[in-house]
């Protein structure tokens, strides 16, 4: 239920790359569906009243570490994943949002309909 | 000896770290240096071929499936001779083509990075890994379509990066979906847990992510919208990299590989991407016969000869999901990839000499051109060699591989999909025909009269690509050449042991 | 841009030097405690963000030019691939190969402490001088763009 509710997430920021006309509300589009992802990945490695998966000082000689540590503790590969998913995300953004200031400057305004010298 | 695969990632990646540190009087030095990268990367594949090596890489010594692995198989060694030859001859062309921008050690920058990103995607044996090589490859594709900062080149960077990155967000779902249901980003475990359990709906979801995110990086039919904007606008070398290379690496190849390889071929697939490939390659080619500007037609034909590879690759699925002879399933799926490469050299040409014809006259369009036979005799050489091979006319590469998957499809009675792609091939025909007539024959207009033709490494580039155009046929005809290039590539998708091949090795 | 008011300018020439000392810090222990590289020279960047926001973007092209800030940049990556490569060095070719855990500290009590985990604090610090540096240069191009933009509304 909750993924599809990711999915329905995604879809909005589908929605908002496909409909909009202003440059910059395509790119927070692209950021939706982004999100939408991120939270997708996280939410897989979620475990229901899950324990973060951190190994703290004193927690070996305690004894805190032990077979029910791993099995309750959340998934971290996806928290990695989404952590790289986030620095790319970061690098496209930046780029994106330099080349929307750029057509701003030569063509003086953000919407995509008056944003035509390439046809056929 | 074993070369250490990482090299090719790990070269260029350093070597366009250090291009930016070179200033602007220390700037031939930097071009020196990305030249002997890209040389040093095309000794390594041609080594790897020669040798024929195999095997997996474990970075940092971990092992499958906890650590990151880089795979060399058939299809990767194919692929990254292929990359490796268009980047050579692509960064030979730039030396004197880039001397007309400004920010020469960013460009070389951006090129090798794009460079680094692909040879990542085809040695990647880990899903996500793909991924985050595919958007190295493609944010520094982005920023090379934009290079020039002029209006249509903005334009045209601006919908390539939206598209691309919903592509990007699509696959990114993809993978998701695939850690969610199997459990391990490996692409050899992946498998073997779809072997056992078989797919389920999360998974066809994911493997429809996978089609729609692949295909838009490819500019399959329905997803095509951007590559006749983006691959026009970017400056001719990097033009001859996107149609020649990327959008095979980041397109086809991936598509292939989690197709084939992880997912395992079922008629409905081989039948989704016999359609993709049908579509791409008629209107693709119909839309090219009326465009009047020579890089935009290039585009479209791009679009086109994809179509081919899609073609005979779904042909091949179709004939091993059914069951019947493997021999033909083999026949088509070399064809395709035989195209591809083929493709990458005669396109990646083509650009190269609408770069060298745009640099001369300062124009494009077919209707301001002509008479430049005699103006202009390499680039007219060249031109005809690479037009004679995308139409496919008989000793040149392109007809082999077009004739190997009219073969396929006859062999596997798919009369009408043998008979489309003869008549595509005529359009492609009537379609260079207008090129040559419009850009070398006719009247020389009057403001053309001073053309110089282009010397140096650019007429050296364009002579090697067009050699390889000439001799490629003997990649096929010649039976220990095709043992040692073609035939391990194709047993990689046809046999199905690639899980259990990595999952074995030492 | 002119910078601010005399009483942010004030207050931020004081935390400018916190927020990147806790940059720093979040780089140095990123291999023990949450946080790393990439989070610190987020950070770092932030401190420069924090000076181009309160004093205006001229002054902080003095106080880091674009050139220096692009050197190090490049000099960070080049640092985390060249770890990455130092491990060809130990045999078996192996890219990545943590040889200062593998070779110097094997068999020692490191856990916890400040010099453990082999090449891991060093590529933080490479990741940390690439991200710093780059984020920075970003957030001074994109701010570039500004004067024009509004003079030619002006105009």
């Amino acid at each position: 239920m909750l993924y599809s509710m990711c999915f329905l997430l995604f879809i909005i920021g589908l929605y908002c790359v496909l409909v909009k006309k202003n440059m910059v509300k395509i790119v927070l589009g692209i950021v939706i569906m982004e999100y939408a992802v991120n939270l997708f990945l996280i939410m897989l490695g979620y475990r229901l009243g899950g324990i973060a998966p951190i190994v703290g000082q004193n927690d070996y000689a305690s004894g805190a570490v032990d077979a029910s540590f791993t099995q309750a503790s959340v998934d971290p590969l996806p928290q990695a994943m989404v952590l790289t998913a986030i620095v790319i995300s970061l690098g496209s953004l930046a780029l994106m949002i330099s080349i929307c200031i750029r057509t701003y400057e030569r063509y003086g305004t953000f919407d995509i309909t008056q944003i035509r010298r390439l046809k056929g | 000896m074993m070369i250490p695969l990482p090299l090719f990632v790990a070269v260029p990646l350093a070597v366009a770290f250090i291009v930016p540190l070179f200033g602007q009087k220390t700037k031939s030095a930097a071009t020196v240096l990305a030249n002997v990268a890209t040389a040093c990367l095309l000794i390594l594949a041609i080594y790897i071929m020669r040798t024929g090596q195999s095997g997996i890489y474990r970075v940092g010594q971990w092992s499958i499936p906890i650590g990151i692995n880089l795979v060399l198989d058939g299809l990767s060694g194919l692929m990254l001779l292929t990359i490796s030859i268009v980047s050579f001859a692509a960064m030979l062309f730039s030396i004197r083509y880039m001397e007309q921008y400004t920010a020469k050690p960013k460009f070389l920058s951006l090129f090798l990075l794009m460079v680094a990103g692909m040879n990542g995607v085809v040695l990647s044996g880990d899903i996500f890994n793909l991924f985050v090589f595919l958007e190295i490859a493609s944010i520094s594709s982005y920023a090379l379509v934009g290079f020039g900062c002029e209006h249509e080149e903005l334009e045209a960077s601006f919908k390539y990066m939206v598209l691309g990155s919903v592509a990007s967000m699509f696959i990114l779902f993809g993978v998701g979906l695939v850690y969610g249901m199997t459990g391990t980003l490996n692409l050899a475990y992946i498998s073997k847990t779809i072997q056992l359990a078989g797919l389920n709906n999360g998974l066809y979801f994911a493997l429809a992510m996978f089609i729609v995110g692949f295909g838009l990086k490819a500019a399959l039919v329905p997803f095509h919208a951007w590559l006749p904007d983006a691959h026009p606008s970017a400056p001719a070398p990097i033009s001859a990299m996107l149609s020649g290379v990327l959008i095979k690496a980041l397109g086809v190849y991936a598509l292939v590989r989690v197709i084939f390889n992880v997912f395992g071929v079922s008629i409905p697939i081989g039948w989704i991407l016999i359609t993709l490939g049908v579509l791409s390659m008629v209107i693709g080619v119909f839309l090219a016969v009326g465009q009047w500007d020579f890089k935009r037609l290039l585009a479209y034909h791009s679009i086109s000869q994809m179509g081919y590879v899609v073609l005979g690759v779904g042909i091949g699925a179709v004939v091993l999901a059914q069951g019947k002879d493997p021999a033909w399933a083999s026949l088509a799926i070399l064809g395709g990839l035989f195209h591809l490469m083929n493709h990458s050299v005669f396109k990646s040409l083509l650009f190269l000499t609408s770069g060298s014809i745009e640099i001369a006259t300062g124009t494009r369009q077919l209707k301001q051109l002509g008479g430049l036979a005699e103006k202009m005799p390499v680039t007219r050489t060249m031109c005809t060699i690479a037009s004679a091979a995308i139409a496919g006319i008989p000793p040149f590469n392109g007809f082999w591989s077009k004739l190997l998957i009219v073969l396929a499809a006859v062999k596997a009675q798919f009369y009408g999909l043998a008979a489309v792609t003869v008549l595509v091939s005529l359009v492609t025909l009537i379609s260079f025909l207008k090129v040559q007539r419009y850009i070398f024959l006719g009247d020389l207009p009057d403001n053309l009269k001073e053309v110089k033709e282009s010397k140096g490494s650019m007429a050296w580039s364009m002579g090697v690509l067009a050699g390889l155009c000439v001799v490629m046929g003997i990649l096929l005809l010649w039976e220990p050449l095709r043992e040692q290039i073609l035939t391990p590539a194709v047993q990689v998708l046809v046999d199905n042991v690639y899980s259990s091949k990595i999952i074995a090795m030492p | 841009m002119k910078g601010m008011t005399l009483i942010v300018k004030t207050i931020s020439s004081w935390v400018k030097m916190l927020v990147f000392l806790f940059g720093i810090y979040i780089i140095l222990f990123g291999h023990i405690t949450p946080g790393g590289g990439f989070a610190g020279g987020v950070i770092l960047a932030c401190s420069y963000v924090l000076i181009m926001l309160a004093f205006g973007r001229d002054y902080t092209e003095e106080n880091l030019s674009l050139k220096l800030a692009s050197k190090l940049d490049c000099t960070g990556a080049l640092l985390f691939i060249a770890i990455a490569l130092v491990g060809f060095m130990y045999g078996g070719f192996s890219f990545f190969y943590n040889f200062i855990q593998q070779e110097y500290l094997a068999g020692k009590e490191t856990a916890f402490k400040l010099i453990s985990a082999g090449t891991i604090p060093l590529s933080n610090i490479a990741i940390g001088l690439k991200v710093g540096a780059s984020l920075f240069l970003v957030l001074l191009m994109l701010s570039a763009f500004r004067p024009s933009d509004s003079s030619e509304k002006e105009n």
